[in-house]
């Protein structure tokens, strides 16, 4: 076992944990954070995003002592108690989402963006989820959230 | 029509939990102490099995049992009584490569995973066979004993005179065509959580779309009665037809091995066990022959359609018969023969997938009729504006020669959209090739069925529960795997009752509670649960208005209900809050519990599977749609600028959702027409990984404009009729015309993948090198 020390949503965490245990398992196991989903466990559908020091990452990929002393930050930390965040109401009020299952990761994934790219192309957008797999909503309703949600987040 | 609610666009009901991350799929759920179980699946495509011993496993530190064949008895599933040749775990053979042999239930996921790796099963290896028209050769290896010519299905329907009418025709085409192996590719792989309680009862927390299939089929292989089954339907993570209407290996060892330890045991498949194990979309070869007038009316279709089974009959019947069934619609013919045959093979199983059976023949057709158009030099549109059916005028029904019956038929004026919209007026006028791109404009024009039926229960409930505050709870037993059916019925319930939606709340399936229900297939939901959560809130908004007309000394007529307002018709100053009269009606006399049940009544006409008469749906959607694309002439590759979709779903109740349903369906298939394929060599799936098997992603999907068809149809809640899987069906005839407007080069195979776009640009003398 391997004693790792990481901050998760602003919240310190000493644990002990397998050597090759992932970033995901701990979050989702661990720490009971079941929003991080695990669509494919290699990297592929990017459900599993989470931001690691500033960084958009697959959690999937990421074993746990790697994740030493860094900062995370999962879909549970985004909304302010009640009041969604600004990306997360976007694609709440647009409609950027059906089944839900890659919504934790698509969501994570715009975050990064606007924090690189607070006013993205349509071009950018479109490049910057590429690693997000959806099978159910076509994209057409994500991209329009991405929008919305750069145009609240500048207020 | 002045609606409160129906066709306002409104988040979500489920959305607050999706985008907080706290809706939670089976994966999510877990219990104190529970087990984990894993599958131990066939190195072997085609075998006797001779011997399993699971001694070894059994003595691993941490095993707590070890599930065979010989555990469920010689219980078998299947669609019909005749069909039911699918066990939990392989019995005596295995048939398909990966098929599942045992399961191990552990402590933890790893020692599971061990232990199925010290089960040691002798295996006589059997030759295989893997391409269905082999399979149906004499001398081809036999894949199940009760089928000894490999053909698990077969339909030879006839009607009017195919051979008169070809005679007669001015041209008749013969073509070959082909849709691939395809799967559903939904996020969320097979899960459940599982609990075979001291008092012998089953509660499983799994990822279905369609619980109550699961929930029978637990109670058969259990041998219990239905009322000791309960399904807790958690967030679904995606459907589209096929193992989530299903049980999988994994559900039944779950289960049998928390009736062996009693404890809670859990299993979640790999993304890479869903996509070379699960039910996948068939494969169909269709022969068509098509004739047709010299003005271009349609005059006979022959079908001949050979279905890759893969190794198990699944929901095979009923693939085959929509594949036959919907030939004649959405163009008038008087005459047509199908012969269907769905044949066995050593693959995965094949079952249904969003277009059901309906995107193969619909696919040959529309491109058939488009080279019969070519031939005769008329325009595609036009071609197709011929030999629509025609909208039946109000109160009459238009019934093709197979006995579908339709009452509304959007398919002219969704193609007229098309035909005035610039994409496809200006499409001269926009460029035709920058650089090595060669682009192209297509179009299709297809229907699909709604409403679905097929044998046995059909109906969908729904039960209205008024609280004293004037809240309302909606419980029914349709499932939203995302398609957005919660929101729809929440505003059902919300529009009948005259109340606001955030005072309607519906419960997921909980089959302890919730009204038996066929599950959420074949465009069903909004229809029949949405006609049955109208019935229910009738109930409950009589007995209300019952209430308020003996506090006004009125009659209950002259009352009306509507943001959670009570007034009077003649007099709208006159009024009492929705939450005061719900106390007024509970609390009156000695109380009274205000409760309203419904269920749908559409769609009671039988269908024939052996003549292939018949409704296989309530009503039917039509769907025209073009596409803009580029083929670069030199690499082949495709880049879909523009889809525009005309849709005739009756009447959109949810904006958001139907728009939603036709952008997802349209890119789903997208991706049949151009990317996905499973590779096969000798029953092994090369590709089962989403790197792989390639599906749309977002720098791959078009701009996409939703043009909403109003019909209306008389069958439906508010004329709805259905809006999943009308621009699946679409899609890929769409595509591919688009991609032959480009080449000059028809592809009757799917996907046209740039590969097969450069041989043929090579064979032609087209390539740009």
């Amino acid at each position: 076992m391997k004693e790792i020390r990481i901050t998760v949503n602003g919240k310190p965490y000493e644990l002990s944990v397998r050597p090759h245990a992932t970033l995901l398992e701990v979050i989702r196991e661990d720490l009971g954070l079941t929003g991080t989903k695990e669509g494919c466990g290699v990297g592929e559908c990017g459900a599993c995003t989470v931001i690691m020091n500033g960084k958009s990452v697959n959690a999937c990929l990421v074993l746990a002592p790697e994740a030493d002393g860094k900062e995370i930050t999962t879909i549970e930390g985004l909304a302010d108690g009640d009041k969604l965040d600004p990306i997360q109401q976007a694609f709440y009020e647009i409609g950027g989402l059906q089944c839900g299952f890659c919504t934790p990761g698509m969501i994570m994934s715009t975050k990064a963006l606007l924090a690189d790219k607070p006013e993205p192309t349509d071009q950018e957008i479109r490049k910057g989820l590429e690693g997000n797999f959806c099978r159910c909503t076509g994209y057409t309703k994500i991209f329009e959230s991405v929008r919305e949600a750069s145009r609240k987040s500048r207020g | 029509m002045d609606y409160a609610v129906i066709g306002q666009r409104v988040p979500r009901v489920d959305a607050r939990e999706k985008v907080t991350g706290a809706a939670k799929y089976a994966a999510d759920y877990s219990l104190p102490d529970m087990l984990w179980c894993k599958v131990l699946r066939s190195p072997i495509v085609h075998a006797k099995i001779l011997n399993i011993d699971t001694s070894k496993a059994e003595r691993l530190p941490g095993v707590r049992a070890v599930i065979t064949a010989k555990d469920f008895g010689g219980w078998t599933w299947g669609f019909m009584a005749t069909t039911r040749d699918e066990p939990p775990l392989a019995m005596g053979k295995v048939r398909y490569l990966h098929e599942a042999v045992a399961g191990v239930a552990a402590i933890d996921e790893e020692i599971a995973e061990e232990a199925t790796e010290l089960i040691k099963v002798d295996y006589e290896e059997l030759p295989g066979v893997f391409d269905p028209e082999e399979a149906m050769k004499i001398g081809a290896p036999v894949i199940h004993d009760y089928r000894p010519n490999n053909v698990s299905v077969e339909y030879h329907w006839n009607y009017g005179d195919v051979e008169k009418a070809f005679a007669e025709s001015y041209i008749v085409r013969e073509d070959r065509f082909k849709t691939g192996r395809v799967t559903k590719g939904y996020l969320e792989p097979p899960a459940s959580l599982a609990y075979y309680d001291p008092s012998g009862s089953i509660t499983v927390w799994p990822a279905k779309q369609s619980p109550y299939f699961h929930y029978r089929h637990l109670a058969a292989c259990f041998r219990l009665p239905l009322s000791k089954v309960r399904v807790v339907q958690p967030f679904i993570g995606g459907g589209f037809g096929g193992t989530k209407n299903d049980s999988v290996a994994g559900d039944f060892c779950a289960v049998m091995a928390s009736k062996k330890t009693g404890k809670p045991v859990k299993f979640v498949y790999s993304q890479e066990e869903e996509l070379s194990t699960s039910k996948r979309r068939h494969s169909m070869i269709t022969y068509s022959k098509m004739g047709a007038t010299k003005d271009g009316l349609l005059t006979a279709v022959q079908a001949k359609v050979i279905a890759e089974g893969g190794a198990y009959t699944a929901i095979g019947p009923l693939s085959m018969y929509l594949a036959g069934s919907s030939i004649p619609i959405p163009y008038k013919l008087e005459n047509f023969k199908y012969d269907g045959y769905r044949v066995f093979t050593n693959n995965p199983v094949c079952a249904a997938m969003r277009g059901h059976g309906i995107t193969h023949t619909r696919f040959a057709h529309d491109l058939q009729m488009e080279m019969i158009a070519e031939e005769l030099g008329i325009d595609f549109i036009e071609m197709r504006l011929r030999n629509a059916i025609d909208n039946p005028k109000p109160g009459t029904v238009y019934r093709t020669v197979n006995d579908v019956t339709l009452k509304t038929c959007g398919m002219k004026e969704a193609l007229t959209a098309i035909k005035k919209d610039p994409i496809w007026a200006q499409r001269e006028h926009t460029p035709k090739k920058v650089g090595s791109t060669s682009f192209g404009v297509g179009i299709s024009g297809t229907a699909y069925s709604g409403g679905a039926r097929q044998l046995g229960h059909q109906a969908c409930g729904a039960v209205i529960r008024l609280c004293e505050d004037g809240t309302v709870n909606l419980l029914t037993g349709a499932t939203d795997c995302g398609q957005g059916s919660d929101t729809v019925l929440c505003m059902i319930a919300a529009e009948e009752l005259g109340v606001k939606l955030d005072d309607v709340v519906i419960k997921r399936v909980d089959t302890a509670y919730t009204p038996c229900d066929p599950g959420s297939y074949g465009s069903r939901v909004t229809l029949l649960a949405g006609q049955a959560t109208q019935i229910a809130a009738a109930e409950v908004k009589k007995q209300l208005l019952e209430a308020a007309a003996k506090t006004w000394s009125i009659k209950p007529e002259d009352i009306q209900i509507r943001n959670s307002v009570v007034s009077l018709k003649s007099n709208p100053d006159k009024t009492m809050t929705f939450e005061n009269l719900a106390k007024l009606a509970c609390y009156s006399g000695s109380g009274a519990v205000i409760l309203g049940k419904g269920y749908s009544s559409y769609g009671l006409e039988p269908l024939d599977f052996k003549t292939g008469s018949g409704n296989s749906g309530t009503s039917y959607s039509f769907t025209a749609q073009a596409t803009r694309l580029g083929v670069d002439l030199e690499t082949g590759h495709t880049t879909v600028t523009d889809f525009l979709i005309a849709h005739d779903c009756g009447r959109p109740l949810n904006p958001i959702g139907a728009e939603t349903q036709n952008e997802g369906g349209a890119v789903q298939g997208l991706g049949q027409a151009i990317y996905e394929e499973f590779v096969m060599e000798r029953g092994e799936t090369q590709n089962p990984t989403f790197l792989d098997y390639k599906m749309p992603r977002s720098t791959d999907v078009p701009d996409i404009r939703i043009i909403d068809i109003i019909t209306d149809d008389p069958d439906g809640p508010y004329g709805a009729k259905e809006a999943s899987e009308g621009s699946h069906v679409s899609a890929p005839p769409s595509v591919i015309s688009a991609i032959h407007d480009a080449t000059g080069i028809w592809f009757t195979e799917q996907p046209v993948t740039p590969e097969k776009i450069v041989k043929a640009l090579k064979d032609a003398g087209k390539w740009m090198k």
